[in-house]
Order: C-alpha cells, then sequence, then structure tokens
C-alpha cells in the first residue's frame, strides 16, 4: 500500500501517543516534534518498521530559536524511505543551559560529523557520540558561532574604518 | 569618446613571422662576447623559470587549473613546471579563501621557501578576505605573509591570473641581487614575525 | 602488521609498527583543502583519520544576513565546479518557499544549464582521476572543452566559473542567438573527445589495474553513510533526485541512470562517464524541445511573478506599478511567507539540499545547505582501510571532493 503521511501519522501516533507535537505539512512534507529523550527511540522505530521503513538519514541539522524558553536549540532530522520515496521532518527541541540530545550515530553513520557540525555551530551536545569535538571552526574557538546572539563579522579587525561601511 | 587602441598597433616587419625574442639587456657587444651586469643576466634568467607552488584552496583553483591548461598556457611564460615543494619553488601563488584554519599552514609553507621568493594572491578572498567578512576568515593573506602582487577577480578571468604573473616576472627582472640581504627586507619579515 | 618476521628489536624498545603520515591540507594543487592523518605499515594504510574545516566560510551565518536574491552567489561558491547547479537549486528552493511556477521554456533553459554544468563537473573529476594516476593528457585534452562550456556561461550570464544565473522566477535575460549556436558547437564537437576520452582510460589496462577493486563500499554501507550520487550509484542503488522528485519538468525527458556494482574507483569512472553521455543526450532533447515550443511560450523567459522578478528597465522608468515593484524588491518589502521548505536538486556529487527556515523577514532565518560532499567524505577512513598509499590518492580523486562544497 502506498505510504501517505496518514498512514505515517496513524502509526507514530498509536507508538508514541501525545508526546509527538506539533504536526504539519509544509509543502507536503509531514514534519513533528518530538521529545528530546525519545529522539534515537523514534529513530529507531522509523527505521525498523518495515510498514515505514525511513532508513536514510538525509540531514541532520540545528536551529536557533531566542525566543522558544527551555526549548531553544533545536535538531532537525529529515529522513527518507528511498523505496516508498516519501520524506519526513522531525524536530526535537533543548534548553540552551541543558543542550543535550542522544545521538544518531550508532544508527546512521552519516550523522558522526552532521551532529559535530551542530555542535560546532550550536553548541548541542550529543550523548554518546565518538568523537564530538569542533568540526568547521578552529578548535580553540570557545563560543557556538550560529547562534543568534553572535555577529556575523569578526569583531577584533581594527582596519576597518566604520564610516566607509556606513555604521 | 572611444578608448585608444593600445594593443597590436605597431607595425609588424616582413621578417617578424609574429616571433618575439625576449629583448637583450642593455651592455655592451663586441667580437664573440657581451657584456652587462650581473643583475640583468640573473633577472632575465629568473624571471622566464619561474617555478610556481599552485595553493589552491577553492574556486579561483579552477580557474588556475584552465590558466596551466592549454588554452591560457602558463608554461609559455616558462612556469611550465609546477611544484608542490615549497622548498623547490619560487612562486607561491595562493588561490582561493584562506580561513583562520588554514592561516598557519600558510605561513608555514612560506617559511619552508627558500630565498628570493614571491608571493602573489590571486582573487578577491586572497587579497583581502573577499565576499566573505566573516569570523572565519582571514582578510587577505597580507595578515600573514607579505605579498607581491594581488590579483583582483571572484575569480580573475585566466588572462587577469597571467596579467598578473606577467607582473611578477617584471619584479623578479628588475630585483637587486641584493634586496633579500638588506635592512629594509628584514625589516618586512620582522613586520610579519619572521626571522 | 606482522609481515616483517625478520625485524627483531632490541629489548626495551618502543615498538612501533605504523608510520603516522600526514596527508594535506596543501595537496597536489587539484583537489582542495582536507586533511587526512593516516597511519601505514610499510604500504598499507592501518588507519586513517580525517579533518576538514580549512575554508571553512561561514556560509549558513552569512545567508541569515542577506536577502534571498543576494544569497544566490554564496550557492556558486559551494560546488564551484558545476556552481549553475547549486545556482538552480537555490532558486528552486526560493520558487518552492514563494509559492512561483516557472513556465515550459524556463525549465527547459535551467535542464540545459544544469546538464552542461553536470558535463563540466564530472569532466573534471574524470580527468584528475587519470592525472593522478599518471595520465596527464586526458586532462588537458578536455579543459580544452570545459572552456566551451565556459564560453556558454559567458554568454548567458557574463561569468566564467561563479556564475550566479538565473533569478527568481527564470533568468535575468533571454539566451541570445550566439548562446544557442555555442550550444550546437559543444553538442556537435563534444561526443567525438568524450570517445577519444573514454578510449584513453576505459579499457587501459593500467588504468583499469590501478582502479578496479580498490577503494570499494558495499550498497548497506554506503546508504548508512549518506552518500548519494555517482558514487552511490556506482555502489548499486539507483537513486537520482531527477527521477525521484523531478524539479524543473526532468519528467519530460528520457534518460537513463547508469548503475554499478562494486563502488569501486573503476565504477565511480565508469558511472560518470555514462552520466555523461546521458546529460548530451538530455541538452539535445532539450534543444528540440525548445523549438517545439509555440506562440507565447517560446519567448518567454521567466515567470510571471512580479513580486519578486525585476521588471525591466524600460518599463521601470514609465509604468507606476513596476517602479513601485522595483523598489519594493530592492528595499526588501515584498512579502516572502513565514515557513519551512527542504528542496533537493541532482549536484555533481548528489543530493544537494536547501533547508530553508523563513520567519517572512527578508533574509531567511535560518538556511542549511545539505552538502553531499561533507556527508560522504566521513565514509573515506572505512574505504582506504588496508588499501595501499597510491590507491588512497586515487579513491579521494574519484569520490570527487570539492573543498568548498564540503566545508561550507
Amino acid at each position: 500500500m502506498q505510504l501517505t503521511n496518514e498512514i505515517i501519522r496513524n502509526r507514530l501516533t498509536e507508538k508514541f501517543g501525545e508526546s509527538l507535537t506539533e504536526w504539519a505539512e509544509p509543502h507536503s512534507l509531514l514534519t513533528f516534534t518530538a521529545l528530546r529523550e525519545d529522539n534515537l527511540k523514534i529513530l529507531t522505530f522509523l527505521y525498523d518498521d518495515d510498514a515505514l521503513g525511513f532508513r536514510f538519514l538525509t540531514d541532520l541539522t540545528g536551529i536557533h530559536y531566542p525566543d522558544r524558553k527551555g526549548g531553544e536549540l533545536g535538531v532537525i532530522y529529515h529522513l527518507h524511505n528511498l523505496v516508498s520515496n516519501v520524506r519526513l521532518r522531525m524536530k526535537v527541541f533543548a534548553p540552551v543551559e541543558k543542550p543535550d540530545v542522544y545521538t544518531a550515530t550508532g544508527l546512521f553513520a552519516s550523522a558522526n560529523w552532521m551532529e559535530r557540525e551542530t555542535y560546532d555551530f550550536f553548541g548541542v551536545n550529543f550523548v554518546g557520540h565518538p568523537n564530538l569535538k569542533r568540526i568547521l571552526n578552529v578548535d580553540e574557538m570557545d563560543y557556538f558561532p550560529l547562534r543568534k546572539e553572535y555577529p556575523l563579522e569578526d569583531q577584533s579587525r581594527t582596519d576597518k574604518d566604520d564610516a566607509m561601511f556606513g555604521r | 569618446m572611444s578608448r585608444p587602441v593600445r594593443f597590436n598597433i605597431k607595425e609588424k616587419s616582413t621578417q617578424d613571422k609574429g616571433i618575439n625574442m625576449v629583448d637583450m639587456p642593455e651592455g655592451h657587444s663586441g667580437e664573440g662576447f657581451f657584456a652587462t651586469s650581473l643583475d640583468k643576466v640573473i633577472g632575465l634568467a629568473r624571471k622566464n623559470s619561474i617555478w610556481p607552488l599552485p595553493f589552491a584552496t577553492s574556486c579561483c583553483g579552477i580557474e588556475f587549473m584552465a590558466t596551466i591548461a592549454s588554452h591560457y598556457d602558463l608554461g609559455r611564460f616558462g612556469a611550465e613546471r609546477v611544484g608542490f615543494s615549497p622548498r623547490q619553488c619560487d612562486l607561491l601563488m595562493v588561490m582561493g579563501t584562506i580561513a583562520k584554519k588554514m592561516g598557519p599552514v600558510v605561513k608555514q609553507v612560506y617559511l619552508q621557501m627558500a630565498e628570493p621568493r614571491w608571493v602573489i594572491a590571486v582573487g578577491a578572498c586572497a587579497s583581502s578576505g573577499g565576499v566573505f567578512d566573516t569570523y572565519s576568515v582571514l582578510q587577505g593573506i597580507d595578515q600573514v605573509v607579505p605579498v607581491d602582487v594581488y590579483v583582483p577577480g571572484c575569480p580573475p578571468r585566466p588572462e587577469a591570473i597571467l596579467d598578473g604573473f606577467m607582473k611578477i616576472q617584471e619584479l623578479v627582472q628588475n630585483e637587486s641581487l641584493r634586496r633579500r640581504n638588506g635592512t629594509q627586507y628584514k625589516a618586512l619579515l620582522d613586520s610579519y614575525g619572521i626571522q | 602488521m606482522s609481515d616483517h618476521h625478520n625485524i627483531r628489536l632490541p629489548e626495551g624498545s618502543i615498538e612501533k609498527t605504523t608510520t603516522t603520515l600526514n596527508l594535506g591540507p596543501t595537496h597536489p594543487a587539484t583537489h582542495g583543502v582536507f586533511q587526512n592523518i593516516i597511519e601505514v605499515d610499510g604500504e598499507r594504510i592501518v588507519k586513517a583519520e580525517s579533518t576538514v574545516g580549512y575554508i571553512h566560510r561561514a556560509f549558513e551565518k552569512i545567508a541569515e544576513h542577506r536577502p534571498l536574491s543576494q544569497i544566490t552567489p554564496l550557492t556558486d561558491r559551494l560546488n564551484y565546479c558545476s556552481s549553475p547547479i547549486n545556482n538552480m537549486g537555490w532558486h528552486l528552493t526560493c520558487e518552492k518557499l514563494l509559492g512561483v511556477k516557472t513556465p515550459k521554456r524556463v525549465d527547459y533553459l535551467r535542464v540545459i544549464i544544469m546538464e552542461l554544468a553536470r558535463i563540466s563537473d564530472h569532466l573534471i573529476c574524470n580527468s584528475i582521476v587519470g592525472v593522478d594516476s599518471g595520465a596527464y593528457t586526458g586532462f588537458l585534452y578536455v579543459m580544452q572543452y570545459r572552456e566551451l562550456i565556459y564560453e556558454i556561461y559567458e554568454e548567458v550570464c557574463g561569468s566564467r566559473l561563479t556564475t550566479n544565473i538565473g533569478r527568481i522566477g527564470g533568468f535575468e535575460r533571454d539566451f541570445s542567438d550566439t548562446a544557442f549556436r555555442k550550444i550546437e558547437k559543444f553538442l556537435n564537437e563534444y561526443p567525438s573527445v568524450l570517445k577519444e576520452f573514454e578510449a584513453l582510460f576505459t579499457r587501459n589496462r593500467i588504468f583499469m589495474e590501478r582502479t578496479k577493486g580498490t577503494g570499494a563500499i558495499s550498497a548497506e554501507r554506503a546508504l548508512n553513510y549518506g552518500f548519494t550520487g555517482p558514487n552511490l550509484r556506482a555502489a548499486g542503488v539507483d537513486y537520482d533526485v531527477r527521477v525521484h522528485a523531478p524539479y524543473s519538468s526532468y519528467e519530460d525527458f528520457d534518460f537513463t541512470i547508469p548503475v554499478g556494482t562494486t563502488g569501486d574507483n573503476y565504477d565511480r569512472y565508469m558511472v560518470r562517464n555514462h552520466e555523461m553521455w546521458q546529460s548530451i543526450s538530455i541538452v539535445k532533447q532539450a534543444m528540440r524541445k525548445l523549438q517545439d515550443l509555440k506562440g507565447d511560450d517560446a519567448t518567454v523567459w521567466h515567470a510571471d511573478a512580479p513580486e519578486y522578478f525585476l521588471p525591466p528597465k524600460e518599463d521601470v522608468y514609465t509604468k507606476m506599478e513596476a517602479l513601485i515593484w522595483h523598489f519594493k524588491i530592492v528595499m526588501g518589502e515584498t512579502e516572502i511567507p513565514a515557513g519551512e521548505v527542504y528542496m533537493s536538486v541532482e549536484g555533481g556529487n548528489g543530493e544537494l539540499g536547501f533547508y530553508l527556515v523563513s520567519d517572512g523577514g527578508r533574509a531567511p532565518f535560518r538556511l542549511h545547505f545539505r552538502r553531499p560532499c561533507f556527508i560522504y567524505y566521513q565514509a573515506y577512513p572505512e574505504l582506504v582501510q588496508g588499501a595501499m598509499l597510491s590507491d588512497a590518492i586515487i579513491t579521494m580523486s574519484s569520490l570527487n571532493l570539492i573543498a568548498g562544497e564540503m566545508d561550507a
């Protein structure tokens, strides 16, 4: 039977019930938010279940909502069922004081570097990751640059003439 | 107003089949000998046999590949042998964005080169950081190494890279043999923290 | 490890059977900057550890400060060997978010540009595999034809490499007759060149011995590692975004997806080679389809989306609404709907995805590039496990690692 968003939603709610919130289908891609503790459980369920079979992790990235208290840092998973050609988006949110999220590297080898990148940019601590250190930025960097409070430009530059830059 | 024509306006003589010979340096010639100053001979030899070290990091590297390919041949200028070992090369061609993580590597490669050495910064990113005014990009390699020629462009056309290379050739030809031991050059290196 | 029984070290010496080598970040020009620290036992690699980030330019952070059309030049610099594909992918993402529908002619023109970009990307990869195994001639020969592709880009958009081709909704100007003539010239001359290039490598005994059996990966491991594109197809999985989620009217075209078996370097070379033949056929079909369009369809080069596509300058100077649209677009007062969209295109290396979260403001709230190179480079230590050092070099170049895409 053709795998539709309805079927996915029904199977997920019958297994995980009310813990899945914020169901939406922007541009017909089923999206939901899960509790941070359940992320590995849900990913494993989506992988093992034969009817769902989301066995390809397309993308893993982070996001920072400074206004969403208690869940500022988000980790967003894009999954793909290659056989039925259906995509799925799962989000989990963690507070910025203690951004611990279980790692998906046991399930998908591709999550390794993608989680390192999310750690590098946002500071999300992936519990159980084999090698969680910075990947793209210099190792000595002490802040997480893609969080909204940090500026784009390098603040230590002395050669910029503010008058010329319109500041 | 139309721009005046600057190139290819000299009448070619009938003997000249379009073959360009390198100009002879000024000197005194007689029967079977030619005397000129050592500077000029060495300058002439060096400029037509520069061995570049392509330090290609990003998009400008692909334009460099187009420059050394047969269409815009860099080998015409004597730079046929691109070397990858700093110990053997004269010209460090930095092409592409240099991130702060890569800065120490550029400096290390520069230190490993033997005198006389020249540096050409190809592209906007190597010259001044380019489009990327961000926390992770070095705003120009002249923050870490002294640069002789800057080639702007994003990426510069192969003709522009060749133009920059020809300017390096001018520098090489006219450089005094004592420059590298002089105080001014030492002061320049000191300003970069290079001994 | 224990092949050297005849070597006996004196008592108390620190027995180290492997040598640690540093491969990179300054490679012989062609590859880009990434580093590998490998431990070799004689000639065999025991362990490899990769470091990337030497050209991290913080694209995702820059994108949060730029309006949508100013992000196109950033996407150019992702996979700079085939930058039109990145540009088109970004335009398609914006069009998906904004709900702009492009006419057929725009789609066909986009297909032509994207397939030419794919040819130029695969040409670099295959010829560099040749260079790394010692065969420099193929590279020099095909670079001549890449120059023809560059001339086509120049005719369309003005730039050779980082093209910034197209706008949201179409192209900035119609393709001129010279552009079509150049495309015809390319289509006439290139197939014979590709045949000659193939003749140099495909059944060349030395090349086959170097590339067959090295750098192999099975389909399950490849899927687990998130491989997409020619590398995945060489392992046997026929996943191609152009077929699974057709965009820009790819469903109108008739092409096959070449698939390999073992996923080794030779299969990757062959998959890319066949993809180039398929691309030539797609461009030919697109040129024919363009001629079949009639009437208004045959002259349009952008969608009818005045909120996002700059009106022509003559109208801006003479008509009131065009002036208002122009002002609103440039000053950033057009309506960008809030929401999130994920759009992917088949780049030269695989599924290039754009995850765009918009909060209604001028610049995206968050833009993430799903970069295929970054994801499949993680598999490199596994690919070279137990291989010889020279095989590791060929594996690195046949994976088509573009540093700009890896680090973004």
